[in-house]
């Protein structure tokens, strides 16, 4: 895994967002740094999406600052803004890809709006993509609607990667996956970010992905970031929730199966 | 920007090339033209050369066009090397060289005389399809109403009760109002010209048949189609879009008893109804214009109308009112049904669905003014 030089890329401080009365992140500080896979983990509904989204912009916050290489996006002007949302890519959580477009055109798509390119290189740039993903030509043609759910997954993350930005967020990239292709995903990002020199932010409860891929894990609970670090500083730490987290049955299990097939 | 990004030196059949800047997605464009500049070079060559030590920066855009050009001076059977590569991206090389593009997109240039025979074939067999769904509606629909009947409780009497809220009640308002202002149209435009002849007083047979025997259920219809309709195809469509519909099968239910059957039970009941508000709004509208309008006082306005329509006229209108409702809901449904995984396709089904209902209605009243002649009504 690539080193993670201490430069900040996203800089979260003192961020408040809440829907009416309900608070949802409370005044919360997180940096993500450069060339590291962050895995965002936090009980169902604890707001790691609105996180996600209150950074890339889809949601309003009611106080602190977001910068995103050093540019505030409060304060940034909408070209500021633009040329920084041109480099980070997002993979949802369904994948949004575009229904009324096969997956070839979804890919083209983002590129063909910013650059100025022949049919033919965006064709084998698409067809490069799809490969990196896993995938080859023959879904070129497909609607998103004839994909199956990892295909789906792959070919949003291809989207995502399609203008080849420098940070990448994901929304639980394997929730929905069978345990063998969740592996392979896991790999696939973990590859992706190595040869591209991705940044990735990655909202997840998959244990394994934490386990394999992630260089730092932050935990959010009650609208806090409550800890973060290395998996080893996680497994150690007393935290009750951190504890039920990381050391629940699942966990347990998961662990002891792994154990298992080492001996 | 015209930076050279790609220097070439040829000495006999050996090519230099060196490459300096940026190779990033920004420069895509200007990059891919002097690539193709290269490999497209004449000449023998056997051996090339690519100095990639002086490049800063380098993305998938650049690294695939460093790609192509290895891989179609390799193509020719040159004897290809890449050196002076920043070992930062060796493995995107890596990645990119294992690519494999023979199954690579073809946007061929279908002939256009083929491919509007084929557009017109796939046309007619559309039209075929959409009648036989038509056809195949009707009989599930047949098949479960008596089912139903059979069984009166099983009938969803709420789901009805919340059709017809939608589709009728609360409907009322915006058909008296078109419908009157239809009234007012046609007896405007009626005295205008009759009163060239001396005739203002036929005004009122025009209306009176006009409105009660064509256009006050066609108006309705229409409206209906273009209200209802819609609405029942975008919400079976998104319902089977989100799988909704295979889940109620799944759990025994049949969609057509749960949700087509009380929609179009809704309309039928609700159509008549609106059509027979939506004449004597007309009528209204009609009457109110021949007396500011025409001078025509109400109550001979009324003894007209008396004289020139019979109970028959009135008949006409309504029978063919649940006929029609029948159609729009059908049409609704088959198309609503119809809608496959994507947003496009449900916007395509709900314009067809109000087209095909407006067309359909349009023609059934033309069958029932055929059937009404011959009858004698």
């Amino acid at each position: 895994m690539a080193k993670a030089s201490q430069e900040a890329v996203i800089e979260v401080r003192e961020v408040l967002v809440g829907f009416g009365d309900h608070v949802v992140l409370d005044h919360i500080d997180l940096d993500v740094y450069r060339g590291e896979i962050l895995g965002f983990v936090g009980g169902s509904g604890a707001g790691k999406s609105v996180l996600m989204r209150t950074i890339i912009g889809l949601l309003p916050k009611h106080g602190g600052h977001i910068k995103v290489f050093g540019v505030d996006m409060e304060a940034a002007s909408d070209a500021e803004r633009q040329a920084v949302e041109r480099r980070w890519g997002v993979l949802f959580q369904q994948g949004a890809l575009f229904s009324s477009l096969t997956v070839l055109e979804n890919l083209q798509f983002p590129v063909r709006e910013y650059l100025n390119l022949s049919q033919r290189l965006l064709d084998e740039l698409a067809v490069a993509k799809l490969e990196m993903v896993g995938l080859d030509a023959s879904v070129c043609e497909k609607f998103p609607s004839e994909l199956s759910g990892g295909m789906t997954k792959r070919v949003a993350l291809a989207r995502a990667l399609a203008l080849d930005p420098e940070i990448v967020f994901l929304d639980e990239p394997t929730s929905g996956l069978d345990p063998i292709g969740a592996g392979e995903f896991d790999t696939l990002i973990a590859t992706l970010q190595r040869t591209l020199g991705l940044t990735v932010f990655m909202v997840t409860h998959d244990l394994d992905s934490l386990h394999t891929v992630c260089d730092r894990i932050a935990v959010l609970a009650d609208g806090k970031v409550i800890a973060t670090g290395p998996m080893e500083a996680m497994l150690a730490s007393k935290h009750p929730w951190l504890q039920a987290y990381f050391h629940g049955k699942r966990a347990r299990m998961g662990r002891e199966a792994e154990a298992k097939s080492r001996s | 920007m015209s930076d050279i990004l790609l220097e070439s030196t040829t000495t006999g059949e050996r090519l230099k090339l060196a490459a300096t800047g940026a190779w990033i997605a920004k420069n895509a464009r200007q990059l891919e033209q002097q690539v193709d500049h290269e490999t497209g070079r004449h000449g023998k060559l056997s051996r090339v050369d690519i100095d990639m030590a002086k490049v800063e920066r380098l993305d998938t855009f650049g690294a695939w066009l460093l790609e192509r050009l290895v891989r179609s001076f390799s193509a020719r059977g040159c004897d290809t090397k890449v050196v002076g590569l920043n070992e930062d991206y060796r493995a995107l090389m890596d990645e990119l060289h294992r690519v494999k593009m023979d199954t690579a997109p073809s946007h061929g240039a279908a002939q256009a005389l083929i491919y509007a025979l084929v557009s017109i074939g796939e046309n007619v067999a559309a039209v075929g399809h959409s009648f036989s769904a038509f056809v195949n509606m009707l009989g599930a629909l047949s098949v479960t109403f008596l089912r139903v009947a059979s069984r009166p409780r099983s009938f969803r009497f709420t789901s009805l009760v919340h059709q017809l809220d939608n589709v009728a009640w609360r409907a009322v308002p915006i058909i008296l109002l078109i419908t009157f202002l239809i009234g007012c149209i046609i007896a405007q435009q009626g005295l205008f010209h009759f009163r060239k002849f001396g005739a203002d007083v036929y005004v009122v047979d025009m209306v009176g048949i006009l409105v009660l025997r064509e256009l006050g259920v066609l108006i309705v219809c229409i409206m209906v189609a273009g209200r209802s309709g819609s609405a029942y195809t975008a919400e079976l469509g998104s319902m089977k879009m989100r799988e909704e519909i295979d889940a109620l099968r799944t759990m025994g239910f049949d969609p057509i008893e749960v949700l087509v059957l009380p929609r179009i039970v809704a309309l039928i009941i609700g159509v008549p109804i609106l059509t027979f508000l939506g004449s004597m709004a007309a009528l209204y509208g009609g009457g109110l214009v021949c007396w500011l309008y025409g001078g025509i006082d109400p109550d001979i306005f009324l003894s007209r109308l008396k004289e020139a329509i019979s109970l028959s006229t009135f008949e006409v209108g309504m029978i063919k009112a649940p006929f029609m409702a029948l159609i729009v809901g059908v049409v609704a449904c088959v198309e609503g049904l119809a809608v496959k995984g994507s947003a496009e396709s449900l916007g395509l089904q709900t314009t067809a669905s109000v087209v095909e209902s407006i067309f359909l209605v349009i023609v059934l009243d033309g069958l029932f003014a055929i059937f009404f002649a011959s009858i004698g009504m």
